[in-house]
């Protein structure tokens, strides 16, 4: 699964993604020159901390930041065609059609007032232009295919009438309604229970698995990272400090912040055992220092870091890290 | 751990807590059901954790022994003596046990500054303003804020992390024992989470606090406590030492709670969920055992009457107390072969 | 680092504290930057101080007319504003009807806002069955058409000053009532009001210090929002003869007498009607301005 992305052009092309905000705070750059692949049927796990850019990425691939204050520049090509040129008719397709999305709240991805069968019919009859019939009966095979017990009932019930994990997997079911090429999942997890987690992410793994998508999963768990991804990116700042396979960093991270958040990730750790904390703050996105954005809390911090901003270095076998340093972490 | 003397009473007991809730909805009244008869006992400066999941009861259990709601039945005692309910008492009591809520943002108030709102507890019983002041300003450094950074500031100014250490020293103003720690670092980076966590250990070692942590993560529930209760629905499950509950979980709802927990590595991956479905609502809850719908030991008895905690094991000391509300674990049922938790 | 010890008693040395600006100093900053406020703003002080100033301001005699001079038009010299139907100086008259004209319009905002707030504070924070009593109880008075509400309290009083602004301030009370409670309801429920009461603080104490700064924000805005209606109620009152009483200028009285000279005068009738309506505007863009100003949080 990992290999293919050399032989295959990768489904989607992120080269140099930057967007800056207007706040009234001054100017903030949410992400700044981001660049990643993702092959056909790859699992990407995006991981990093609040202010990271991680959710920022996945609204820029579906173009749902707001225009009004926000500016977006770089390149998100997806099979060869630009996907910040789309226009209004393109946009339309792209959403839902190539790329859909599912979120952290369920409640939000639904409109309250419509069943939810209503919902997913409605999307799927805009997007191929069957008849509503048709689309019912796509909504009943992706309820199905969630493993939603008693779809045909489910159809007809309101969002609210349906538990956490439901609505969740409900979610689900819209999102692979159109059978999309990219599915972005926005922590998806992260609000449910432990049990219903465990669920959620086991389902997701073989959909994914069963209809080849490709998926963003952007998650702040590294737990989850690692049941999920074939590859995984490490966020800070709105950089991506750290790419490779979830096994490569995860289990041996190069980066100095990749290495902190994993050390300070607490996992069978006993009463008395000592947790490594990274120290400082994290970053003030509206004032970024001039060099390296974790150079402030790094150990292993040069003069070198302070003044130039790292760009990624390929280390081989898809690996990369954006560090001067780091090489001898490798084992 | 268990090498620290303790007397022989334990800071905080408490002892058959009851509340039901009553919700009015289409005209009619349901009862929910939030915590059913429970206990537990915590030593003077060791730390109790409480996990569960939605509608478990740990966060109203939480507030019941606050005081912040008034239980059914049931009682709260510290160091062995029963609290009361009069005004003078329940305002001795809250001296004595404080807490820190889960939301840091919302545990503060918008409108006064950070000393304001921390010298308003001690200030309430008696301290004069100039005195609440010098505390305030102690305990702000001593959570790691430099006060003449910070002490003027609103909230809104700070960050997560750095208003949830304002909550510690608040909670710590009116020089508690007890302190209840509600999903306290559960909204926090990790990253950040750690320096908490790891702050939170210190003051413990320091001021002797006891501890009792609510939290949803199973693997920082470990790292900070001593005992661990489970609660499903209202009720205790199991209860014991933490390494205990870890590594030998007796109660099938532990063992599936702790077989969820992701794996952190990429090629040892969880196969299959070990539970299905959704935590039910403690709103007409199952008869007997609360658990037994969704159990796979299930027998007869399970679902006709509701299992006790068992009896202490070992010779009765505090931490060698591991318990189980189950009657298949108390009929002796091993669950050898089956594949324990992480 | 040693934690707290209670045998070290010697004073830390004094700490320069940061301060950050509070609450409503920021508020003050962003309505400062909005123009149209400040510009009502202006106004406002504007008539307010030269209504307060009018004995030293007004050119002539408030009371003193002439049969011979009277509805002579704006611009006449020696008469800037011209004279009412009894000769008497309309920007006199106009100056010194301000002062009572304005007074009706906000000493029962002031008045309502006091015991409104307070009641509406105590049905929010206490809940239950004192909850129901007040809200019901408010319910009722709300019931009516503030404005037939207030004709029949004035009239059942009779006329004058006094009688008015009770009858308005019992018209505002409702409004204010149900503001306040919703804002301390909502407020109650917060965790840091419920930490403020896990420290043993007293009902009245954590309402003092924890609910009211958090209340008053969106009761303000309200209450100056109702600046403008109570000032038009006040001249309407005054104009159907159930407020200030002639001889004494008002300008909703004024309005009345000078109903006729919309014939003969129109521009000098309309006056005290202008006044009204540039006041009641003021007070009601100033009321979104500061309802703006204060939802950045």
């Amino acid at each position: 699964m990992t290999t293919t992305a050399d032989t295959a052009a990768p489904l989607l092309r992120v080269r140099n993604l930057t967007v800056r905000f207007r706040t009234p705070r001054g100017p903030v750059t949410a992400l700044d020159g981001v660049r990643f692949d993702l092959a056909r049927g790859e699992v990407l796990g995006l991981i990093g901390e609040s202010g990271s850019g991680k959710s920022v990425t996945l609204r820029s691939l579906l173009r749902i930041l707001p225009s009004s204050r926000t500016t977006v520049s770089g390149s998100i090509r997806i099979d060869g065609r630009e996907v910040l040129e789309f226009g209004a008719r393109d946009l339309a397709r792209h959403r839902g059609g190539d790329v859909a999305m599912i979120f952290q709240e369920p409640m939000l991805a639904f409109d309250p007032v419509f069943t939810i069968g209503h919902q997913i019919t409605e999307t799927v009859v805009r997007h191929k232009g069957v008849s509503w019939a048709e689309g019912r009966a796509r909504a009943l095979e992706v309820l199905d295919l969630v493993r939603i017990p008693s779809a045909k009932l489910r159809l007809d019930e309101y969002p609210h009438r349906l538990s956490g994990g439901m609505r969740q997997r409900a979610m689900i079911a819209l999102a692979l309604s159109c059978s999309p090429k990219i599915l972005l999942a926005d922590e998806p997890t992260t609000a449910l229970d432990a049990t219903v987690q465990i669920q959620v992410v086991l389902l997701l793994r073989e959909l994914q698995r069963e209809l080849g998508m490709a998926t963003i999963f952007v998650t702040h768990d590294v737990g989850v990272a690692a049941e999920i991804s074939d590859r995984v990116a490490v966020m800070y700042a709105g950089r991506i400090v750290e790419t490779g396979t979830a096994a490569e960093v995860l289990k041996a991270p190069a980066h100095p912040y990749a290495r902190g958040l994993l050390a300070s990730t607490i996992h069978g750790a006993k009463r008395g055992d000592a947790i490594a904390a990274i120290p400082g703050m994290p970053p003030d996105l509206a004032a970024l220092p001039p060099g390296c954005a974790f150079a402030p809390r790094c150990r292993q911090v040069r003069d070198a870091c302070l003044a130039t901003k790292p760009l990624p270095r390929a280390l081989g076998g898809g690996r990369a890290i954006a560090c001067i340093g780091g090489e001898g972490a490798i084992a | 751990m268990s090498e620290i003397a303790h007397p022989a009473e334990p800071a905080l007991e408490v002892v058959g807590l009851h509340k039901t809730f009553h919700l009015r909805s289409g005209g009619r009244t349901r009862a929910v059901q939030a915590v059913t008869d429970v206990s537990f006992r915590v030593g003077a400066g060791r730390t109790l954790g409480i996990v569960g999941e939605s509608g478990c009861g740990k966060s109203t259990t939480a507030r019941l022994v606050m005081g912040l709601i008034e239980a059914d039945l049931g009682d709260v005692r510290l160091a062995g003596r029963e609290v009361g309910r009069s005004a003078a008492e329940m305002k001795a009591f809250r001296r004595r046990v404080q807490m820190v809520f889960q939301d840091s943002a919302a545990s503060l108030n918008p409108r006064l500054t950070i000393e304001a709102s921390i010298m308003f507890g001690p200030v309430v019983h008696g301290l004069s303003r100039a005195e609440a002041k010098t505390r305030a300003h102690r305990l702000l450094d001593r959570v790691g804020l430099d006060p003449a950074r910070f002490a003027g500031r609103h909230p809104h100014e700070l960050s997560g992390g750095q208003r949830q250490r304002v909550n510690i020293a608040r909670a710590l103003a009116m020089e508690p024992e007890i302190v209840i720690l509600d999903e306290s670092v559960s909204a926090l980076d990790k990253s950040i989470e750690a320096q908490v966590l790891g702050l939170l250990s210190d003051l413990q070692a320091e001021m002797g606090l006891t501890y009792l942590f609510i939290s949803h993560d199973l693997n920082v529930v470990r790292w900070i406590s001593d005992e661990v209760m489970v609660m499903y629905l209202g009720r205790v499950a199991e209860i014991g030492p933490a390494e205990a509950i870890f590594e030998a979980p007796a109660h099938p709802y532990t063992r599936a709670l702790l077989a969820s927990m992701p794996s952190l590595d990429p090629e040892a991956r969880t196969l299959a969920a070990p539970i299905t479905g959704d935590p039910p609502s403690p709103i007409d809850p199952p008869s007997g055992c609360r658990f037994h719908p969704r159990c796979a030991h299930a027998a007869a008895i399970c679902a006709a009457t509701a299992p006790e905690l068992n009896a202490p094991s070992g010779d009765g000391r505090l931490e060698d107390l591991h318990r189980v509300a189950c009657h298949m674990a108390a009929a002796g049922a091993s669950w050898a072969g089956e594949g324990a938790g992480p | 680092m040693t934690g707290i010890d209670a045998a070290s008693l010697t004073p830390p040395p004094p700490v320069v504290v940061a301060a950050s600006p509070g609450y409503w100093t920021g508020v003050g900053r962003r309505l400062s930057r909005d123009p149209v406020s400040m510009l009502c703003l202006a106004v406002l002080v504007a008539i307010v101080v030269a209504a307060i100033l009018a004995p030293w301001l007004a050119p002539a005699d408030p009371s003193i007319g002439s049969v011979v001079r009277r509805l002579k038009p704006i611009g006449t010299p020696g008469y800037p504003l011209g004279t009412d139907e009894l000769g008497r100086d309309m920007l006199t008259r106009l100056l010194w009807g301000g002062r009572l004209s304005l007074l009706m319009g906000i000493a029962p905002v002031a008045m309502a806002l006091l015991v409104g707030g307070t009641l509406g504070t105590i049905a929010g924070y206490v809940g239950g069955k004192t909850n129901a009593v007040i809200m019901r109880a408010t319910d009722v008075v709300f019931a009516f058409p503030s404005i037939l509400l207030a004709v029949a309290i004035a009239g059942a009083l009779g006329p004058g000053v006094a009688n008015t602004l009770l009858a308005l301030t019992i018209v505002l009370i409702p409004p204010i009532v149900r503001v306040s409670e919703s804002a301390t309801t909502q407020v109650r429920d917060l965790d840091f009001v419920e930490a403020a009461r896990a420290t043993g603080a007293g009902a009245i104490t954590v309402v003092r210090v924890h609910v009211l700064g958090n209340v008053m924000g969106p009761v303000l805005v309200y209450a100056s929002s109702l600046l403008s209606v109570s000032i038009i109620l006040a001249a309407g009152l005054s104009f159907i003869g159930l407020g200030a009483r002639p001889p004494t200028p008002e300008w909703g009285l004024m309005l009345a007498t000078l109903r006729n000279a919309i014939w003969s005068q129109p521009l000098l009738a309309a006056l005290p009607g202008g006044l009204i309506f540039v006041v009641s505007l003021a007070f009601n863009l100033l009321s979104d301005g500061l309802r703006s100003a204060m939802e950045v949080e």
